[in-house]
């Protein structure tokens, strides 16, 4: 990095700004024309003057969008806990144990980064229908947990391996058990992989439209991409409506982004060093 | 040359703070001390146990069953060898598919890197505004990609905003319907995902440029080389890593795109922007066409790991 701002410097900032400001135009538009009245003609870069927050009541109820956002706060929040608690259990002996099945187990579980969800769709649905858990978010659940496995043992195994022993053996000497050891010594020291793996899946769970759109779509129990899906496809151009439902559906991701910008971006790029 | 220069200097200039060494532990007397430390086996099993439900059981069965007619319902099923690859393979709907995931996938690969990398090197500089730009390029990255897929079309609808600066700027006649017409309807979605993902790339090559030693680039700098050669010569080769995770992660999710597509076209318009996600989602959940669907998802599976192949071996070529 260059340590002085010279002459150079200032024309850097000023295309970068520029690329900004284009950069930030649709989420701009997004929120501006869902400020606007229904029947507005307008441009979505000019400002409506009074803005109107009557849209987000009317995509509020239509959407019914406060059960769609429980329901996607309940699907992220069981998926995460259940991913952290398992994967982490998972990646102790994938990281210790040096014999052959461990590696062999580690490697197998890498393998399901290639395999793409859209191969064990039909047969995933059949399973799913015949233990009846079509429309319950507990479908949505199990699947997010399933594959989000590769990629989270994976980071707390390699964060694990450039761990030293010496807080293990120490617990050990003052008399812990495997399971003691790893809850109150292991566990609480992988917390840096621990914070990647969290808002990895929250971003990722939280978007997620496809499988929430075959398990859960007309079943009543819609997360919100789902729900803004159906609403969307019934009040097709009528844009402020449509934009105010959008941003609702967006808000509490936004919030999350926004407030911790600092942990999510380096969550994404660190959970990729490996 | 370069590197010569660095070897003399780096003792001196590169302090490394982070650790101290490790109390003296002989290997030996570490590994005996390993013993002692008992991660059980079992605490895989519920992992493993999701884990194969989810994915190696269905997808095993998916590879089977697309040699079969089984027809997602019953239990009832028959050879049928390589008739649904067959199918898949001579259906026009399936061929536009396949050219459009291709395509899509590596206009986005190479897009979103190049413009991800231009903004990475942009910001890894003294300009004032980084912090906060670098939260507005990454802002997209965690919207829903539905959510964003709606903004774009109508962004890019007949009147929406985009023709609205075209005409603006006296370029009206460049206003098209971009959605609408199969000549641009595919680009159109390009530019969204770009749009869209664009801030991810850009931060892991951020991450990368950090990595790079401030002494090899002043030693490039004493050598003469000037700014452009500095970057393609002594800069860019270290990225490589970065490189190939940026390549990997936006073809694969290239490869797999249906998000965007389904807010913004459908598919359509006619079969313009189809790509084989949507295609397996609609024959299989709209036409019942379990066979076919199947084995499109197998051959979806191929070109991916097949590609994957390919760009590892290229992007690690390049390193040497």
């Amino acid at each position: 990095m260059h340590t002085r701002y010279t002459g150079r410097t200032l024309v850097r900032e000023i295309v970068l700004i520029a690329v900004a400001v284009i950069w930030f135009i649709p989420i701009l538009a997004l929120v501006n024309v869902s400020l606007k009245p229904v029947n507005s003609q307008t441009n979505a870069l000019t400002f409506a003057w009074p803005p109107t927050l009557e849209n987000y009541g009317a995509a509020w109820e239509q959407a019914s969008l406060g059960a769609a956002l429980v329901n996607s706060a309940i699907v992220a929040v069981v998926s995460i806990v259940f991913i952290v608690a398992i994967s982490a259990l998972a990646s102790y002996p994938l990281a210790r144990v040096t014999r052959r099945w461990s590696r062999w187990t580690f490697y197998g579980v890498l393998g399901g980064l290639l395999i793409p969800a859209q191969l064990a769709l039909l047969p995933l649905y059949a399973t799913m229908r015949d233990i009846g858990l079509l429309g319950s978010l507990w479908a949505v659940i199990l699947i997010n947990v399933g594959t989000a496995m590769p990629f989270s043992i994976f980071l707390y195994t390699t964060f694990l391996r450039d761990l030293p022993l010496e807080y293990e053996e120490a617990a050990l000497l003052d008399g812990c058990g495997p399971v003691r050891s790893f809850l109150s010594v292991v566990f609480p020291l992988v917390r840096p992989a621990t914070g990647t793996v969290v808002i990895l899946n929250l971003v990722g769970i939280w978007n997620e439209f496809f499988v929430p759109l075959l398990y859960l779509s007309g079943s009543g129990n819609a997360t919100a991409p789902v729900a803004i899906y159906s609403f969307v496809s019934q009040y097709v151009t009528v844009w402020p409506l449509v934009f105010a439902g959008l941003v609702i559906s967006v808000i509490p991701i936004l919030i999350v982004y926004f407030s911790l910008q600092k942990y999510v971006i380096k969550g994404f790029a660190g959970g990729l060093k490996g | 040359m370069a590197s010569i220069i660095t070897d003399e200097r780096r003792p001196a200039a590169a302090p490394t703070p982070e650790r101290a060494p490790a109390p003296a532990a002989g290997p030996r007397a570490r590994r005996s001390k390993r013993a002692g430390v008992v991660a059980p086996w079992w605490f895989v099993v519920p992992a493993i146990a999701v884990y194969c439900f989810i994915v190696v059981v269905p997808s095993l069965r998916g590879a089977f069953f697309s040699f079969t007619d089984w027809n997602g319902l019953g239990a009832d099923w028959s050879w049928v060898g390589l008739e649904n690859f067959a199918d898949v393979f001579t259906d026009r709907a399936a061929q536009a598919a396949l050219g459009n995931t291709l395509l899509l996938a590596v206009l986005c690969t190479v897009i979103q890197n190049a413009i991800g990398l231009a903004l990475a090197v942009g910001l890894h500089t003294m300009v004032k505004s980084r912090y906060v730009l670098r939260v507005v390029f990454f802002a997209p990255v965690v919207l829903t990609p539905l959510v964003s897929g709606y903004v774009w079309s109508y962004l890019l609808s007949p009147n929406g905003t985009v023709n609205d600066i075209l005409r603006g700027v006296g370029l009206g006649d460049l206003a098209q319907d971009w959605l609408g017409d199969p000549d641009f309807a595919l680009y159109s979605i390009v530019v969204a995902i770009v749009w869209q993902f664009a801030g991810y790339s850009m931060v892991i090559f951020l991450a990368g440029l950090q990595a790079v030693p401030e002494e090899i680039l002043e030693a490039a700098t004493i050598d003469g080389a000037g700014p452009w050669r500095r970057f393609w010569n002594v800069t860019f080769p270290l990225l490589n890593g970065a490189v190939v995770i940026n390549v990997m992660l936006s073809l694969i999710g290239g490869l797999k795109q249906f998000d965007q597509v389904v807010a913004m076209t459908g598919g359509g318009p006619g079969t313009a922007t189809e790509t084989i996600s949507t295609l397996i989602y609609k024959n299989a959940f709209l036409l019942g066409e379990y066979p076919f669907s199947v084995a499109l998802a197998v051959v979806m599976t191929l070109v991916i790991a097949v590609l994957s192949a390919v760009q590892y071996r290229l992007t690690l070529r390049k390193a040497n």
